[in-house]
């Protein structure tokens, strides 16, 4: 594999950002939508060397910090039953739920494993027929191909110990909800380019055309984030709007067909609660009823969740790029990767936990020139 | 819109497996648990320890509980050797003689067992360290994971080396012996049949040969680190707080090798929080950094050195680590928390 050294190269970044420099003469915010993304540009640095006043705006893409917390405690709740195998993908192990995350659950006692595909999942509910095996699915239309591809997978085999908690969030729509609320001030979108690689863009065209907003697809390398911004700003600085393509490597317009057709034989469009955000309308994936039978939510009747919130934490402003992780008052304090009060500090693509592993401090805080 | 997040209740009653993989979750361990019930620890913690009124001599031990047991490029076995090997080395002793201590679980092919302990016997015998002494236990099916090995190493100090995690100076140059990331995304990849197998191998080998290359340096030479579990990240904030400076590293010197850095990609994880054991992180004077590479590449287990960056001047900020990123920005190095886990996408 080589992707990597080309994408990380210093001599080109520096001729990026001083391009950037030259074209940008008005400070504007460009969201990247993806969680992904935001850690590169957290990670390397790339939001402190813009343009004077010009913001980037960390946006709701990652799908650990958007999955409701009444799914987490649902999920947590079915783990603590005996006979039952949780496995999920490894960041989702340490979002709080009310009371405990999973990985305290695990040291408790519960089964919960963590894997590296939903594919793994099915084959633990094969190798070891007398346990439950529950698949916490979630993402954005990135993962969902292959969690359809699993379920397939598991009516094939006629598996009947395996099922699936769905939380798939659908980025359209959060970008819709994003452009609607009056205190929006992105101007323009870096899409999200693995998203993109799955379903294409023409899903973006009628934002794009009705909010008269630039979008370009662009990719997760430093080198990506630097041309995708520099490729927005141009679109701004020329009063465009367009859809455009940074990430020609692995996005094409229609997408992937394939993966876009088992994502429709196995799930259809449901309305879904954002933890942080609220209930957007069609912005969700759910088993269809026909695969009703490898539904976790209805397989296993969970009553008597309640959840507790703290008014402290931010996460919705966080999400919605309204405010910054320096903006909380419980941030590096009470708030901290190793104790997270919100979803956002606990993935590496959450906004709090990309700025705190960067060392980020308040303004008011700051120190040095190194935070 | 909703602005409100749950608060969990963070986990204080049990141990989670985070406590035991490096991080800030094992220095809560240590200093909250395990160092109060033994009097406490003077000073900072070190990879060996001086044996008071010994004349030189120097002690560590160390548990070994890998799986699979066996991996691209080594195993439990060899590993428990270079593991205490080089945990005296980083302290500037060769070693003298070792002990095994092992816990077998009941069930395990005799097999395995010959098989680890024949690669043991040879990687001690190849580091010129015997095996002096040692038990053997074994507990029920499912009391532990098929084999668990610890050894527990006596060296003897180099002569005129007095390194130190706490000797860190300003000015220093930052050296690292040999590309980071091998040992843990191998195991992990060979655990979890992730497939980077082929390309994967782990760096698991004796580094006191290279220390035996530098003891020339004598007291020019100030601090060096085998950055295992918790991975480079860990090794340079411990340096950076027991030294009480500030450490500066390049981001562009710091050799991940493109398998390590692609699968890391695809994981999730950071090459510079997976652990490594066959690699050390040198602090050495300025004057003598140029000789001290020329030392490390004169021998296999070096030849790849290079130098990563610097101690940062006294009016930096003591404790923390920066590091210089490709496109020419400042963010901080931090310790890593605890598990690494892979992310969604």
């Amino acid at each position: 594999m080589k992707y990597l050294d080309e994408y990380r190269d210093p001599e080109l970044a520096r001729r990026l950002l001083d391009e950037l420099h030259r074209t940008a003469t008005h400070p504007w915010q460009i969201m990247e939508v993806c969680g992904g993304q935001t850690h590169t540009l957290v990670r390397q640095g790339i939001d402190e060397l813009l343009p004077a006043g010009m913001r980037m705006i960390h946006g709701p893409g990652c799908p650990v910090c958007v999955t409701p917390l009444e799914t987490l405690d649902r999920a947590m709740a079915i783990a603590a039953r005996p006979g039952v195998t949780l496995a999920s993908f490894g960041d989702m192990l340490r979002v709080p739920g009310s009371h405990t995350d999973l990985l305290a659950l695990r040291a408790r006692g519960a089964d919960v494993r963590v894997v590296y595909t939903p594919m793994d999942a099915v084959k633990l509910a094969e190798e070891h027929p007398d346990r439950d095996v529950v698949f916490l699915a979630v993402g954005f239309e990135t993962t969902a191909p292959a969690n359809a591809m699993a379920v397939l997978h598991a009516s094939r085999l006629g598996l009947r110990n395996f099922s699936m908690l769905v939380s798939h969030v659908l980025v359209p729509p959060a970008m819709t909800a994003l452009l609607e609320s009056p205190e929006c001030e992105v101007q323009a979108f870096l899409a999200a380019g693995h998203v993109c690689a799955v379903m294409g863009w023409t899903e973006y065209e009628p934002i794009v055309a009705r909010y008269r907003v630039p979008v370009v697809v662009t990719g997760f390398e430093p080198l990506d984030l630097l041309e995708g911004i520099l490729m927005a700003t141009r679109q701004l600085e020329d009063g465009r709007a367009e859809i455009e393509n940074q990430y020609v490597r692995a996005v094409r317009r229609q997408g992937n067909g394939e993966a876009q057709s088992a994502v429709a034989r196995v799930f259809q469009v449901t309305d879904r609660a954002w933890r942080g955000i609220g209930d957007l309308p069609r912005s969700g994936l759910e088993l269809r009823p026909e695969l009703a039978s490898f539904d976790a939510a209805r397989r296993y009747d969970v009553d008597g969740l309640h959840s507790a919130e703290d008014p402290e934490c931010i996460a919705g402003g966080i999400l919605t790029g309204a405010r910054l992780p320096t903006d909380c008052t419980a941030y590096g304090t009470r708030c901290t990767p190793r104790h997270p009060l919100g979803a956002p500090m606990v993935s590496t693509e959450g906004t709090c936990a990309a700025f705190h592993a960067a060392g980020r401090v308040a303004t008011s805080v700051k120190e040095g020139t190194s935070s | 819109m909703i602005t409100e997040c749950p608060v969990p209740r963070a986990e204080t009653e049990r141990v989670l497996l985070g406590h035991g993989a490096g991080g800030r979750l094992t220095a809560e361990l240590l200093e909250h648990t395990v160092l109060p019930a033994f009097g406490g620890q003077e000073g900072p913690l070190e990879d060996a320890s001086l044996l008071p009124g010994s004349g030189g001599l120097v002690m560590s031990t160390d548990g070994f509980v890998v799986s699979p047991l066996f991996f691209p490029g080594g195993d439990i076995g060899s590993l428990a050797v270079h593991g205490t090997v080089n945990d005296l080395a980083m302290r500037g002793a060769e070693p003298v003689a070792l002990s095994v201590a092992l816990i077998v679980e009941e069930g395990l092919e005799l097999g395995q067992l010959e098989a680890v302990l024949r690669s043991l016997g040879k990687a001690a015998q190849e580091a010129g360290v015997p095996v002096v002494t040692g038990d053997t236990k074994v507990v029920g099916r499912g009391a532990a994971d098929k084999v668990f090995i610890t050894t527990t190493g006596v060296g003897k100090l180099l002569p005129g080396l007095a390194v130190s995690a706490a000797n860190a100076r300003p000015g220093d140059a930052v050296l690292l012996s040999g590309p980071i990331g091998l040992h843990g995304t191998a195991v992990l990849s060979t655990r979890e049949g992730l497939g980077f197998e082929a390309d994967i191998t782990s760096d698991t080998r004796p580094l006191h040969r290279l220390v035996a290359a530098l003891a020339p340096l004598g007291d020019r030479l100030h601090v060096l680190r085998d950055p295992t579990r918790g991975g480079l990240a860990a090794a340079l904030n411990e340096v950076a707080r027991d030294s009480a400076v500030a450490v500066g590293i390049d981001e562009r010197a710091v050799p991940v090798p493109e398998p390590v850095a692609a699968a890391c990609d695809i994981l999730g994880l950071d090459p510079l929080h997976v652990a490594n054991e066959g690699c050390m992180v040198v602090f050495v004077a300025p004057d003598a950094a140029d000789a001290a590479l020329a030392e490390l590449r004169s021998l296999p287990e070096g030849s790849g050195a290079v130098r990563i960056g610097e101690v940062l001047p006294a009016d930096g900020h003591p404790g923390r680590v920066v590091m210089r990123t490709v496109v020419g920005a400042q963010r901080i190095m931090d310790m890593p928390l605890g598990e690494q886990l892979p992310r969604i996408c």
